[in-house]
């Protein structure tokens, strides 16, 4: 991975259920409101990819190297198109889940490390990776409590560890985690608790980007229309 | 004894090299190469022969290729976007359909591969090593043609038949030239040279598409047979196995009869 441009690039990534998402919403919220140029991107979500994905989900087209390959379809069209130029043109980015979800879910379904990695090689370096550590019975309960059923590929059931979704959730969310464990040092992941109040997180984690970033650099100044005059 | 198979890297998880008891040959070549003119005689000469086939080609995937094909019509997608959807259509045939084939014994008939695949994001400034990491999942064809045509022909084939060229086959969106025609003409030149060094890494056979169609048909059916015959490598080897012999003479005088009755209509 190379290094970054003009901009930032913040990264969270943990087990579903560990409050990533809420996490990372609150410091675009946090950004936004004091005026700083953010961007936020979400794994998966390319309009143009995102079509062939579901369909690819829904009939069970989809082998450990396609859903591999169609996920990587999918990020290089945000990366391509949203991340590098606004990361060029000095935006903080903010990536729900990078890379290293890929690295550790296509690893879990029997793809090659190796080939995971290089197939993503392109990618630069998030300048900060946050990584939602929770044990995983405690994911395992925000995530089955008060719901009514988990989707067939969240739960890994393609990979056939059982025909319980939930039973077959538990053991495939288990590896991944694991997965996760192997890369915090490897990609020098921030770990935060993912057990304490979510206010007490969200300071920590702003404490920590202000001392990583030097964040006045990105303030929306000046005007779009430079050359303006009244 | 045939060669046993084969990926270029690790390839895919879960797959018995062992039990791909077929063929894979691929045949190689721009637009108007004379590729699926060549695919369909090859077709009719090896099912006549009692050997059951497969057609796989670029873009033909249940899984991507309208989403593909809707995302070109729209040149939306960045360089290296439109390769990795490309891998995954490609890595969805290989799983389903190549493979599977393979396993049953069938003579898969690709027309393109990996290389057209590869050729095209390498002149389009995606790294040689990048790609070619994408691509260690394929599987090691037993045979791989192209069909080298002079691009100056090219455009003439391309012209006769549809009176157009093809806007991607054209290397339009790299903005080289605002004339459609030089702009053909030195794509074409760009791929036949990433074609050239790719051989060397590769070692696939190229064939000089300039002749006539029967006469490409003739060389291909000559070396496809010395394959099917369980020999490897590709140089005519002095055989004693005159129905062989017989074999190939009764295949070429049957295509020079044009008695080629229940040839499919030509794929565009």
């Amino acid at each position: 991975m190379t290094e970054t441009e003009a901009g930032k690039l913040v990264a969270v990534e943990g087990l579903d259920g560990s409050g990533k998402s809420t996490q990372v919403y609150l410091l675009k919220r946090w950004l936004e409101l004091d005026g700083y140029k953010v961007f936020f991107t979400e794994w998966n979500s390319s309009a143009i990819v995102r079509k062939a994905t579901r369909k690819g989900k829904k009939r069970q087209l989809l082998t450990s190297t396609t859903f591999s390959l169609i996920h990587s379809t999918d990020f290089a069209d945000r990366y391509e198109r949203q991340i590098l130029p606004l990361l060029n043109a000095g935006y903080i980015v903010l990536a729900d889940r990078y890379v290293f979800t890929a690295f550790a879910r296509d690893a879990v379904r029997g793809c090659d490390r190796d080939w995971i990695r290089k197939l993503y090689s392109f990618a630069i370096k998030p300048d900060v990776t946050f990584y939602f550590d929770v044990p995983l019975k405690t994911a395992l309960s925000r995530i089955l409590d008060g719901r009514t059923r988990v989707k067939y590929h969240e739960a890994g059931m393609d990979m056939g560890y059982s025909k319980d979704p939930y039973e077959s959730f538990r053991i495939f969310q288990g590896k991944i985690y694991n997965e996760y464990r192997r890369m915090v040092r490897e990609y020098d992941f921030i770990r935060i608790d993912a057990e304490e109040p979510p206010d007490v997180q969200q300071a920590k984690v702003r404490e920590i980007l202000e001392m990583k970033i030097d964040l006045p650099r990105y303030r929306w100044h000046g005007s779009i229309y430079p050359q303006h005059t009244p | 004894m045939l060669r046993p198979k084969r990926f270029y890297g690790k390839g895919l998880p879960g797959v018995a090299l062992d039990q791909l008891r077929g063929q894979l040959i691929v045949v190689e070549g721009a637009d108007g190469s004379g590729r699926s003119t060549q695919i369909d005689m090859l077709r009719n000469w090896l099912e006549r022969r009692g050997s059951p086939t497969v057609n796989v080609g670029l873009k033909r995937s249940m899984l991507v290729s309208r989403e593909l094909e809707q995302a070109m019509q729209g040149n939306i997608l960045g360089t290296r976007t439109l390769s990795l959807f490309y891998a995954t259509d490609f890595a969805d045939q290989l799983e389903n359909r190549i493979i599977p084939a393979l396993r049953s014994g069938f003579i898969v008939l690709a027309d393109r591969y990996i290389y057209t695949l590869m050729s095209r994001a390498i002149v389009r400034g995606v790294e040689r090593a990048w790609i070619r990491d994408v691509y260690s999942i394929a599987l090691v064809p037993d045979a791989v043609f192209y069909l080298a045509v002079s691009p100056k022909i090219l455009v003439e084939r391309n012209l006769r038949k549809h009176a157009v060229l093809d806007y991607w086959e054209s290397g339009m969106d790299m903005h080289r030239s605002s004339s459609m025609y030089s702009s053909f003409i030195e794509y074409q030149r760009l791929i036949q040279k990433e074609f050239r060094a790719m051989q060397e890494h590769y070692g696939f056979e190229t064939i000089n598409g300039n002749r006539s169609p029967r006469a490409i048909q003739n060389e291909l059916r000559a070396k496809i047979e010395v394959i099917l015959n369980g020999k490897s490598g590709l140089v005519e080897e002095e055989s004693d196995d005159s129905n062989r012999e017989e074999r190939i003479a009764r295949a070429i005088t049957t295509f020079a009869d044009g008695s080629e009755g229940d040839q499919p209509p030509l794929r565009r």
